[in-house]
This record gives structure tokens, sequence and C-alpha cells, in this order.
């Protein structure tokens, strides 16, 4: 009985996987050179120790996920951070072709969706809803 | 009393316990660079000492577990390990992946992601280590038929983390790291796994002590307890998509996490249901001291389970996400749970190891009342600072982050310093377990400052 519990569990895990490993974003929103490149970038400075995307990520610094479309921000504010640090953030000594691989993995994440929980409308159920 | 030096497997509990209190010192400068902006920026900003933290717990936990589970499958089969030179070369596989990763942090080399973020080519090391384990555990097991469900866990927690590991790194292959949202989903699924993986090592550990303290085996032979693994690999299996919830995925992942997390409505019930009897338990044993971090893990998970159901309703989990309420309970589970049942089993197994631990108690009695003081307070501030911050993100007309950050300052003092305390006492617990190994190699016996005032106290 208990082998036969632990395999329908063990199938039933490598189904709902096989599912979750197939689901895709907007088929519009395809990642470019420059987007992976952007993300490795993203990676190898670690700068989700302080930031995040989609609320994951460090707590240090602001979510970065719609930085690239966002009223007052853009390109050329998410360079200039980058370049010049504050008095929290270090400086990042990036070339203008690595600062502009980095700006185009923001936009494809923005692209991909908006991070802000004020757009889910909260069910009584306990579910949520994007609006 | 063992007067035999320490084998592997307490090697690697007491490795761990050098990484719990070097975990707790980076963490500690962490939060002071909450409240002094650009502290070290120059030489370990926090991009640096966040993974320091981390990584550092993370490995005290992976040793400490893998180190217990070894210890107790001894004395469960009454034999030695299936192939003790496995065991060696995995404490030696994870010592050097520790030294190379930890480096690799403070050189400002990265290249991973959240929680694993040293370059890739390093976890092979970690990977290779945990395979030497598994091989160990499912030697010296044998077969299942008849066995307790602690056995269970610990297969379940061996294989589950290789697993699991290995699917948080999926995104180095082009399929799953072009598409973000795909990437950030099994992100979080295995690592929502992998938490739980090394729960089912530390639970499995933490229950065998029970049962070797109470002298009672029937609990983990029965039928309840049966259940409550599988509703727990149920839940290690499906339970992880609240950390996704804001992603802009199918809401069928949604409905199905959701769903999974109230499962664990059961355990909370039941934890309610048995606390008269728990309590009577507590009495009859808190003379002994693993006894009494059982207790003081149980109160937590309580806590934390409840708190991870509330936070696990989508309506809410909309307020919580990405707010400082995440991290309270990371680290109520990690600091409160993990610990305190690691702790547990770790003056089990290294109270003997050539002097006795006993002088110590009273110091390491009063150190876990300070710990649990602490570790409440240091909780406290992250949930409210969270609540702050909720607020802020749900605020119409939002003031900007800085301001805003400026304005949790407070409750970042209260936690620096909570977090200091825990500092401290953790020290005070773990610094006679140190001791002690170390004197098997430096002096085979040497009195206490507390056996000495023993000692002058009978001539007088």
């Amino acid at each position: 009985m208990k082998q036969k519990i632990f395999v329908s569990l063990i199938l039933l895990f490598f189904a709902y996987s096989m599912f979750i490993y197939t689901q895709s974003e907007s088929k519009s929103n395809h990642a470019t050179s420059d987007v992976e490149a952007g993300k490795s970038i993203w990676q190898q400075n670690n700068c989700v120790a302080c930031h995040q995307i989609y609320g994951l990520g460090g707590f240090l610094g602001p979510d970065l996920t719609n930085v690239h479309s966002a009223k007052l921000k853009g390109p050329e504010y998410i360079k200039a951070f980058v370049r010049n640090g504050t008095g929290v953030m270090p400086a990042f000594d990036l070339s203008e072709t690595e600062l502009n691989q980095l700006v185009s993995f923001f936009e494809h994440i923005d692209a991909s969706g908006k991070s802000d929980p004020k757009n889910f409308r909260r069910n009584l159920d306990g579910t949520i809803e994007l609006n | 009393m063992n007067s035999t030096k320490p084998d592997v497997p307490k090697w690697l509990i007491l490795s761990g316990l050098v990484l719990l209190i070097t975990g707790m010192l980076f963490g500690l400068v962490g939060s002071f660079q909450y409240i002094f902006p650009g502290l070290f920026k120059q030489y370990l900003s926090f991009e640096k000492i966040r993974p320091l933290h981390v990584s550092s717990v993370v490995f005290w936990i992976l040793f400490a577990a893998t180190g217990s589970v070894l210890a107790y499958l001894q004395e469960h089969t009454k034999r030695k390990l299936f192939a003790g030179k496995a065991s060696s070369l995995q404490l030696k596989l994870f010592v050097l992946a520790v030294v190379l990763i930890l480096s690799s942090y403070v050189l400002g080399k990265f290249g991973g992601r959240e929680y694993w973020e040293f370059p890739p080519p390093l976890a092979l090391i970690l990977a290779a280590g945990w395979i030497l384990f598994i091989i160990q555990v499912a030697g010296s097991v044998k077969t299942l038929k008849q066995q307790p469900v602690y056995i269970w866990m610990w297969l379940t927690g061996a294989f589950g983390f290789l697993f699991t590991f290995t699917e948080s790194y999926l995104w180095v292959f082009s399929y799953f790291n072009k598409d973000i949202v795909r990437d950030m989903t099994v992100q979080w699924k295995s690592y929502g796994s992998i938490v739980g993986s090394w729960n089912m090592l530390v639970y499995g550990v933490g229950m065998f002590l029970m049962e070797k303290i109470s002298q009672d085996k029937s609990y983990s032979r029965s039928s309840m307890a049966f259940a409550l693994y599988f509703l727990g690999l149920f839940n290690l299996m499906f339970n992880w998509s609240h950390h996704i919830y804001t992603l802009p995925v199918n809401p069928a992942i949604r409905h199905v996490g959701y769903l999974v997390s109230m499962t664990e409505l059961f355990i909370l019930g039941r934890i309610i249901y048995k606390w008269k009897s728990s309590v009577t338990a507590a009495q009859k044993n808190i003379h002994n001291l693993s006894y009494r971090f059982l207790v003081i893990a149980d109160v937590w998970i309580f806590i934390n389970l409840f708190l991870a159901i509330l936070i696990s309703i989508p309506a809410i989990n909309v307020y919580t996400h990405g707010t400082h309420i995440t991290v309270a309970h990371v680290m109520g589970t990690t600091i409160g749970i993990n610990t305190m049942l690691l702790l547990a089993v770790a003056i089990d197994l290294l109270s003997d190891t050539c002097r006795s631990l006993k002088p110590y108690y009273p110091q390491i009695i009063r150190a876990s009342w300070l710990a649990n003081i602490s570790l409440f307070v240091f909780l406290a501030s992250l949930f409210v600072a969270g609540v702050e911050r909720s607020r802020w993100q749900m605020s119409a007309q939002a003031e900007p982050f800085s301001q805003m950050m400026k304005g949790l300052a407070p409750y970042f003092i209260v936690f620096a310093i909570a977090g200091l305390m825990l500092f401290v006492s953790f020290s005070f617990i773990v610094f006679p377990l140190l001791k002690n190994t170390l004197s098997c190699f430096i002096q085979p016996r040497q009195r206490s400052i507390v056996e000495f005032k023993t000692a002058f106290d009978r001539v007088k």
C-alpha cells in the first residue's frame, strides 16, 4: 500500500513537472542574444542580492521588473544608476555594450508582465485575478 | 563516555556548526548594512554579504542534516555504514565546495542565481558529494520492508534534494533561459521542493531522536506517522507556487498551490489537538537537553506553519509577497525549526565526545532562552517592517523607495540588535560542542570552569 501511494505521487509529480516545463509566456516576447547577455550580466554581478524581479530577490533595492517603462525612468535612468551607483549601491564598471545588453534584459522582463501587486483583484474565496 | 575521536558523521556536524556561526556573523554584517547604508561597500558590499550569509547557513543545514542521518543510520541498523570511505569523500567534497564557493563570493565571482549565486561549475562538486551520501544511505538501508517512517523520510530527502538541485540548474539550457516566466517558475518550483527535501532529512532525524529519548518505537511505525509523511511529500511536490503567485503564469498553477497548501491545515489542527499531551511529555523529559531543543522547535513549527498557511492564500500573498514578512517566514523556519532540531541532534551526538557536556548545561539552557527571546523580537521586527512595506506597495501614491526604506530604519535597528543577541546566544550553545571536540586533539582531559567551581564548593 505504502509503495503504491509513493509511486502514484512520484508519477503525478513528474506529470506536473512536465506541465510546468512546457508553460510559456507570450510568444511575441522572444529573448534575443542581447537579452541573454544582459541576463548573464545581471547574474554575474549578483544584482538579485538587492533587487527583485516580480517581488523575488533582495530587499535593499527596489523591484526592477518594470523599471524600463516606468514613468521618469527608462534606459538612460538604468544606465546612470549602474554607472554611478548610489550611497548604498556600488558603481559597476560596465562597457556601453554591456549596459545596452542589460537594458535589453530589462526591456524583455518589462514586456513579460506587470509586477505591481495592485494589479490583482482579490476575491473572497482567497483567489486572485489579474485586472 | 566516548573517548574516541569524532567519526565522519560527527565531523560533518562539527563543520556545520562552524558554518552556522560563520553564517550568522555574515548575517550580522548584512543587518548593519541596512542601518548604515554603504558600510564596507568597498570590500564586502551587500551583494557579497548576502550570499555569504545565505550559503553558509544553507550549508550548516546540509552538513548537519547529512551528518545526523549518517550517525543515526548506524544506530538504527546497529551496523557500520555501507561504505565508510564514501562518507569521508563526501565530507572532503563538501568542504572543498564550501571553501571555493565562499571564496568566489568574497572575490565577487558570481554567475549563478539567488541562493546558489556561485559559478555553476562549482555545483558539480556539491552534487558529487550528495551522490555519495545517497549511495551511503540507500546502501545502508538495504530494504524498505518494516522500516520506520524516518527511513522513508531520509531516502526521500536524499533523492529529492538531488533531483530538485539539478532542476534548479535547468536554466543553463536555452529552452528555459530564454523564457523569463518559465525560467522563474521552474527556479521557484525547484527551490520550494529543495527546502521540502532537506526538511525531510531534518524532521526525520528529529523524529529518530524523539524515539530514542522516549524509548517508544510505536509512533514511527504507525499509520498516522506514514499519513503525515505522505502529506509532507505531497506538499514537497506541489506546494511551492505561493512564491510565484504574482508572475504571469497559467492560473491553474496558482490554484493547485493554493489547494495543496490548505492540506497543511490538517497538520496545524493535529498540533492543536495534541497540545495537551505534548505539554505533558515535555514536562516529563525536559531535563534532557536535546529534548528541550525539540520542544522549542515544536513551538516554532506551530508559529511558522500558521504564517505559511496564511501567506499561501493568494489574496493575502498579494500583500506579503516581496516584503519582509516573507523573510520572517524564511528566517523563522531556518532558525526556529531547522536549527533548533539540528542543535538537538548535535547535543545528543556530541555530548560525550572526549569530554562531558554536562558542566555546560546551565550555560546552554540560559543561552537557549536568550536565543528564543531574541528570535521572537527578530521575527517581530521583520514582520512589522513587512507590514509597512506592504502598505507602501499597495498605496496608490507611494513615496519613493528610498523614503520608504528610511521609514523602516527603526525596525532594522531592532532587527540588527536582536540579530546580535541571536549570534551571541548561539555562540554560547555551539562553543562547548566545538571545544569538547577540540579537546580530543589537544588535551585528553581538561576541567571546565564549572567543574572547578563544583570541586571548590565541595572542598569548602
